[in-house]
């Protein structure tokens, strides 16, 4: 009994602390502030013009398409950073000019966001069409004019590897081709058996071997005398993308918030009043149990607000509703807590004794139901192609994780740390237990 | 139960109301917003102080564009995004943001801009959901591997992906008449919503059918066996406050949501509302008496 009342105790300071944390990281320069997203808070827009001249014909949108998605996936890993990233077309003295627009919520910083894109690397296979061996010492212009370009680029990459030549022990990079990369990969290879096929990156050639045998099995290598170090960034980079064409940055300026300036306080206010109608309504229904209920859910706020500070999840106005709507969702292992109890006291239990059943006989259910809702997230986070539903899924599912650790470990802490020994009038009064229920034992 | 009693009567709801729903969207459809279709982009720079931008979004507001977003950019210009203009839409959209005087005020680009969740995710996006609908058969069946007798577990799998359907084309079907006869848009929050729902009505199935399971199991143990039907019939009752509280409080979030929350989420907030109050009805009023069915046309075969 000390002990669960310790336990109580520290369970509270704890939940007071991460509070602290997060009014304490609120002040100007904290490392870990809240971030809010383009419509709340603006940010930085960045235009690129892509390079679309050597795209075989036709297929300049699917280019596009790809080059926006490898280019959120990189600036968007785990779906929460809420950027914006769109194709654009322009028409200039009657040509199209094709450009990508990056959006970046709060970077002020525009080198900071160049950066972040800079790091996606041009992947282009090329053959070599010049008369002497190509020499490393020739300038990179002569190199490209010796070289014709292919259909193969990074686009039909489907994973790369770091690997170590068995004969040197060098770190190598493994390139693995995607069906349609593997049959390009295959024609060319075989139409240049003798001759040398270049691997540029980012328009420089750091692999010239010659070409033995057709490759049918899709696969390649690069070695450029690399360090470890650069050979996994390399791999690193290339899975999370390889640009199908060269992008070049035209244009920054800063942005503002797509909202007006009274979004953020209307949702933070609709947050405050959805917490304390939900708090409410839960205090006078279950009495006691519903006030420790409202301070799990305090503890299920403060780390779900800690959580998003860390990773950093950012918040747009979307996010913020779906936060008020998980406040009234995470509740629901305490209410199937609380009935059950409400019944093992109808059926006649003490206070002690219903408290105990009530716990151990709703377990069941909230395990099975949440373990579905985690098996949905887990899902749909490792499928998701947008940013949008890895984004959901990534906070779906930690907001199931913690409500359940919440509503059972906290609610069930503090419940056995006040549970009284004794039924008596004020006891049955605060827990909702009918002195009714008494005759029937 | 006459949840049970009358289970016919709330068939009939349930089929009404997704049948109206499929209705909807076959005969209206949905109406895609930016976010899916892409549409134009026009920048716009000021020599004078640029005008407030809630009077452009008001303004904007009256010539029924659909949705739209208008932010700030650099010291003295917007980016207004829109769906695809005509030449007299794009002169109008220009003459309303140029303000009183016009001459301030120059285009600095008018371009075509792509979508944010291309036809190709939407696909995979499927795909995924059909992966996640046949997880949860799976799981559900393991759930209640212990009691398959009277009726086999992977039913009650069956009968989760069923309330889900319905959970998901009813808040669709109403989005697709509010699209019809209010413009509502589908954007990505609408995808979200109906995410949300996904997870929400297998949640709420599933803590129903566990009260089954728990009373299958202890059928029996003391007082007389009770049929498949009272059972089912008791476990909807014991459960149903707590289906009511926990359906309250996500309401209640919402309409709190609603009401004072920004106005770009009360769509989301009034998706979120029926896609809930389907999920409810579902749980207590489809599920559970769908077992019971189930039951019967067995014992019918034998």
């Amino acid at each position: 009994m000390v002990r669960i009342r310790i336990a109580a105790i520290a369970l509270l300071i704890a939940g007071a602390l991460l509070g602290l944390f997060i009014y304490i990281s609120q002040k100007p320069d904290s490392s870990y502030p809240f971030k809010l997203g383009l419509d709340l808070n603006g940010g930085t827009h960045l235009e690129y013009q892509a390079d679309v001249s050597k795209v075989q014909n036709g297929d300049i949108k699917g280019a596009m398409t790809t080059l926006r998605n490898v280019i959120e996936r990189r600036i968007n890993v785990f779906g929460v950073s809420e950027p914006l990233v769109q194709t654009e077309e322009a028409t200039i003295n009657g040509n199209k000019v094709e450009k990508l627009i990056v959006e970046l919520p709060g970077v002020t910083d525009i080198k900071e966001a160049v950066q972040l894109i800079g790091e996606t690397p041009t992947l282009e296979f090329k053959t070599y069409t010049g008369s002497t061996t190509p020499s490393a010492s020739a300038s990179t212009s002569s190199i490209n004019e010796q070289f014709k370009d292919t259909q193969l680029t990074g686009r039909y990459l489907q994973k790369a590897t770091l690997e170590f030549s068995p004969n040197t022990n060098q770190p190598i990079v493994g390139l693995n081709f995607n069906s349609e990369g593997k049959a390009l990969f295959a024609e060319i290879t075989k139409a240049n058996v003798g001759n040398i096929v270049g691997i540029f990156l980012d328009g420089k050639p750091i692999s010239t071997p010659v070409v033995n045998e057709p490759i049918l099995d899709g696969r390649a290598q690069i070695s450029g005398n690399f360090t470890r170090v650069q050979a996994q960034d390399l791999v690193r980079n290339l899975n999370y993308g390889a640009l199908p064409v060269p992008i070049n940055l035209i244009g920054t300026e800063s942005i503002g918030a797509s909202l007006g300036a009274d979004a953020l306080a209307k949702s933070i206010k609709a947050g405050i009043w959805g917490f304390l109608i939900v708090a409410l309504f839960l205090i006078l229904w279950y009495r006691l149990p519903g006030v420790l209920a409202v301070i799990s859910l305090g503890m299920y706020t403060v780390i779900m607000l800690v959580i998003f500070k860390l990773i950093p999840v950012v918040l747009t106005s979307a996010g913020l509703a779906g936060f008020i709507l998980s406040i009234g969702m995470a509740v629901d292992a305490n209410i199937l807590i609380f009935e059950r109890m409400k019944e093992e006291f109808r059926r006649g239990l003490g206070l002690e004794e219903g408290i105990r059943e009530g716990f151990q006989r709703a377990w069941l259910s909230i395990r099975d139901s949440n373990l579905s809702s985690i098996i949905t997230g887990l899902l749909l986070y490792y499928f998701a192609t947008s940013a949008l539903v890895k984004g959901f899924a990534l906070v779906f599912f930690v907001g199931v994780i913690i409500s359940m650790f919440t509503a059972i470990t906290v609610s069930r802490t503090f419940l056995i740390a006040i549970a009284p020994k004794k039924d008596g009038k004020l006891s049955d009064f605060l827990f909702h237990r009918k002195s009714s229920d008494k005759k029937l034992l | 139960m006459f949840v049970i009693k009358y289970r016919k009567i709330f068939y009939w709801i349930s089929g009404l109301l997704m049948g109206f729903s499929l209705l909807s969207i076959l005969v209206w459809g949905l109406n895609f917003g930016i976010d899916f279709t892409g549409g134009s982009l026009l920048e716009v720079s000021y020599t004078s102080a640029r005008p407030a931008m809630n009077t452009l979004q008001s303004d904007l507001s009256s010539l029924n564009l659909g949705q739209f977003s208008i932010r700030p950019v650099g010291d003295n210009g917007y980016i207004l995004r829109t769906k695809n203009l005509s030449e007299p839409e794009r002169q109008e959209v220009v003459a309303k943001i140029a303000g009183p005087n016009p001459e301030s005020m120059t285009v600095k680009q008018f371009n075509t801009i792509g979508p944010i969740l291309g036809d190709e995710l939407r696909g995979k996006a499927i795909l995924s959901i059909i992966l996640v609908i046949l997880a949860i058969v799976f799981f559900i069946t393991f759930a209640f591997r212990k009691v398959s007798e009277p009726v086999s577990s992977w039913k009650y799998g069956l009968v989760a992906v069923v309330a889900l359907i319905h959970d998901v084309i009813v808040p669709t079907g109403f989005f697709a008449i509010l699209g019809h006869f209010a413009n509502f848009e589908v954007d990505t929050l609408f995808v979200t919503a109906i995410l949300v729902i996904l997870g929400f009505s297998v949640h709420d199935t599933i803590v129903v059918f566990d009260r089954t399971r728990e009373n299958l199991k202890h059928n029996g143990d003391a007082g007389p066996r009770r049929s498949f039907e009272e059972i089912v019939g008791r476990s909807v009752s014991q459960t149903f406050t707590r289906s009511i509280n926990t359906s309250l409080t996500v309401v209640l979030s919402l309409i709190v949501l609603y009401f004072l929350g920004a106005e770009s989420t009360h769509n989301f907030a009034l998706v979120m509302l029926v896609g809930i109050i389907a999920g409810t009805y579902s749980s207590i009023f489809l599920g559970s008496p769908l077992l019971v069915t189930l039951e019967k046309w067995q014992s019918r075969k034998k």
